[in-house]
């Protein structure tokens, strides 16, 4: 299969300033993003993506306000960079177009735009701004563990012929296992052929980030996300420092340095996280009932403020099929769960 | 006495109007218009006794006795060539469109505001559900800023939303303002895809004053919400609004959360489309003020 370009197998993205916004609990300062930026750029990571957690737009009630504007993050990650491109997330029904050409003004060169993965058509009108604008496309099929290969296939043909350039198959939940992972990425490669890329985003709840991925590279994917040391939702993302490290041994090459990657994860991405991106028992429940990595945070301040159980309302979460955006419903289930627990008080 | 009215698109939305146009006692359903002659809804509407025609708008404005409302329930396109033609034949019209020709009604809040416009829009299915409760909040406590999630199921969104979703978010967040009181509004909608659908479920922040008077706010959000049942039944609180102190996730605002659920009438959608059933419900309550003002200046 061609390689991504003349001089790499395949391109990786750093989501660890957007993904790692929700653990940040969109906190990130504007010293957050210059530090970064600067130590993912020398290590060679080619592409760093910038913005909430819940992309442009997304500083709101309902998924937390921004600490520092986004737009002045993106900025910032412009401005620090010497040969890395910057990208945004935006999802249609929480950002608009606006923000697109804001983010594109402030230099911002990759759009990422995200839909729950049989929503791609809400999609169209965006690609085509931001291809119109110049910017390269990036497509995001939200919660693909949700669908069976053929139907993200066609929700991906939907991004191309909008102008998206790569399509991700996105395993928001962290719920993809194996061939879950190869299956997906293979049925977009043979429905897209050269229309566009097929990329891949995972997450760590089950802990097969790196291991998915590996797949994902082997069933043709071009492009891969990861985060450097899990700064991401739930258990955190595939890590960008040890995916490398694979890489290298297997002989994909992905222009990053390793030494200088693990460094950066350590010595820079470490002290800027309030904790690390761990492996428990929340975050194997959102793996195991396929719920939304962002849900994390949520839940355990509602479980908090209403005095019920974090795991519970991630799995009544599932149970609601919610996707992502939906996180007010976190809210409501607390309540719920919260008056099924008074109810029980008043009986016995 | 009645007024007399016409349905402009015969597809889910205009046949749902009209089962609930058939309750109402001084609005008098009397033509169908569309353009497919195979129409379904056409052909239900002829059955329950209207005059369908699939010849379009000249049609309808060459009936011997046009109506006096025009319901308009096709696309924005439709509707914006429309006006102008309504306008002159001096019909009023009530546009379910996003075209968004006239001002904008949420029953509860502005209901008589514009009964002398010859075009009046109903905003968004999003719009008309949440702005009642920005409205209720903002009238009795300062708002900032409020922001509304609606969440809605896949099937009930259509090609035409799709398309356009930006400008469902920028006009609902522009009502929120200008009708429902916010001095800052913003708009996310969710589609969701789940099976068997899921109903139309809406969330309301709303900043408030840290010791804004929190009884006459619930207060006056029950008393909207009992308003808003006298056209659509299904509009429930999920639970007691909550209170949230100034923090860093919430931006250093204190806030007033509402949690909604909209079940539909079931006339024709079904109803987990209480998304689609409040623009009906809202479009007969508009319509009904209208038709009151009108027969009165017949009598």
């Amino acid at each position: 299969m061609a390689p991504y370009s003349g001089t790499l197998d395949i391109r990786i993205t750093d989501s660890s300033l957007r993904d790692g916004s929700h653990a940040k609990r969109h906190q990130f300062t504007l010293e957050h993003v210059v530090d970064v930026v600067a130590a993912l750029d020398a290590a060679g990571v080619p592409v760093i993506e910038v913005t909430h957690g819940d992309g442009l737009g997304g500083s709101s009630f309902t998924y937390g306000f921004s600490r520092t504007p986004e737009q002045e993050l993106i900025k910032a990650a412009v401005k620090t960079a010497t040969q890395a491109k910057i990208a945004f997330l935006m999802l249609p029904g929480v950002g608009v177009k606006d923000d697109i050409r804001e983010a594109a003004d402030n230099g911002g060169s990759v759009c990422r735009i995200a839909t729950h993965c049989t929503e791609a058509d809400v999609s169209v009108q965006h690609f085509g701004l931001a291809r119109e604008l110049g910017l390269e496309t990036v497509g995001f099929l939200m919660m693909s563990h949700s669908q069976p290969p053929e139907v993200l296939a066609k929700q991906a043909r939907i991004m191309a012929d909008a102008g998206c350039q790569c399509v991700y198959v996105v395993d928001s939940a962290g719920a993809l296992i194996m061939e879950d992972t190869s299956d997906r990425i293979a049925a977009l490669v043979t429905e897209l052929g050269d229309d566009a890329q097929v990329g891949f985003h995972g997450h760590e709840n089950l802990g097969l980030g790196v291991a998915n991925s590996v797949l994902a590279v082997r069933a043709g994917a071009k492009q891969i996300d990861g985060s450097v040391r899990r700064l991401g939702a739930g258990a955190g993302n595939t890590p960008v420092e040890a995916f490398v490290a694979v890489c290298e041994k297997l002989g994909i090459r992905t222009g990053i340095d390793v030494m200088k990657i693990v460094d950066a994860a350590e010595d820079v991405v470490r002290p800027v996280m309030d904790s690390e991106c761990l492996l428990g028992r929340m975050e194997i429940m959102m793996g195991y009932a396929g719920v939304y990595s962002s849900f994390l945070k949520h839940a355990a301040r509602h479980a908090e403020r209403y005095g019920v159980s974090g795991a519970q309302i991630l799995v009544r979460a599932g149970e609601r099929k919610l996707i992502g955006g939906q996180e007010d419903q976190l809210i409501d289930i607390a309540l719920e769960l919260a008056a099924e627990r008074d109810a029980e008080k008043n009986a016995s | 006495m009645a007024a007399t009215a016409a349905i402009v698109g015969p597809g889910n939305i205009g046949t749902d109007l009209l089962y609930k146009l058939l309750r109402s006692e001084n609005i008098e359903p009397r033509y169908m218009v569309g353009v497919d002659p195979g129409s379904e809804g056409l052909a239900r509407a002829a059955k329950l006794g209207l005059e369908a025609s699939a010849e379009g708008i000249d049609w309808l404005l060459s009936r011997p006795e046009p109506p006096d409302l025009v319901f308009e329930a096709t696309s924005a396109y439709v509707h914006r060539a429309a006006a102008p033609r309504y306008r002159e034949a001096g019909i009023t019209a009530i546009d379910l469109t996003p075209a968004a020709v006239g001002p904008a009604i949420i029953p509860p809040a502005n209901l008589r505001a514009h009964l002398d416009a010859p075009n009046v829009n109903l905003i968004t299915c999003g719009g008309q559900a949440t702005i009642p409760m920005v409205y209720a909040v903002s009238r009795v406590a300062e708002v900032d800023y409020a922001e509304i999630v609606a969440s809605v199921s896949s099937v009930s969104a259509g090609p035409g939303t799709r398309a356009n979703i930006d400008e469902f978010t920028r006009t609902t967040a522009k009502g929120i303002e200008t009708i429902g009181g916010a001095k800052r509004g913003k708009a996310i909608i969710i589609l969701n895809p789940a099976e068997p659908p899921v109903m139309m479920r809406d969330t309301i922040f709303c900043s408030i004053a840290p010791d804004a008077d929190r009884d006459k706010i619930l207060e006056s959000i029950h008393d909207v919400v009992a308003e808003v049942q006298g056209y659509v039944p299904g509009y429930r609180l999920r639970a007691e609004p909550q209170f949230d102190e100034p923090s860093d996730v919430n931006g250093g605002m204190a806030r007033v959360a509402v949690f909604l659920e909209i079940e539909g009438a079931g006339d024709f959608l079904p109803p987990y489309s209480g998304n689609l059933d409040i623009m009906t419900a809202a479009a007969t309550r508009v319509g009904e003020a209208f038709a009151a003002q009108i027969t009165a200046k017949e009598d």
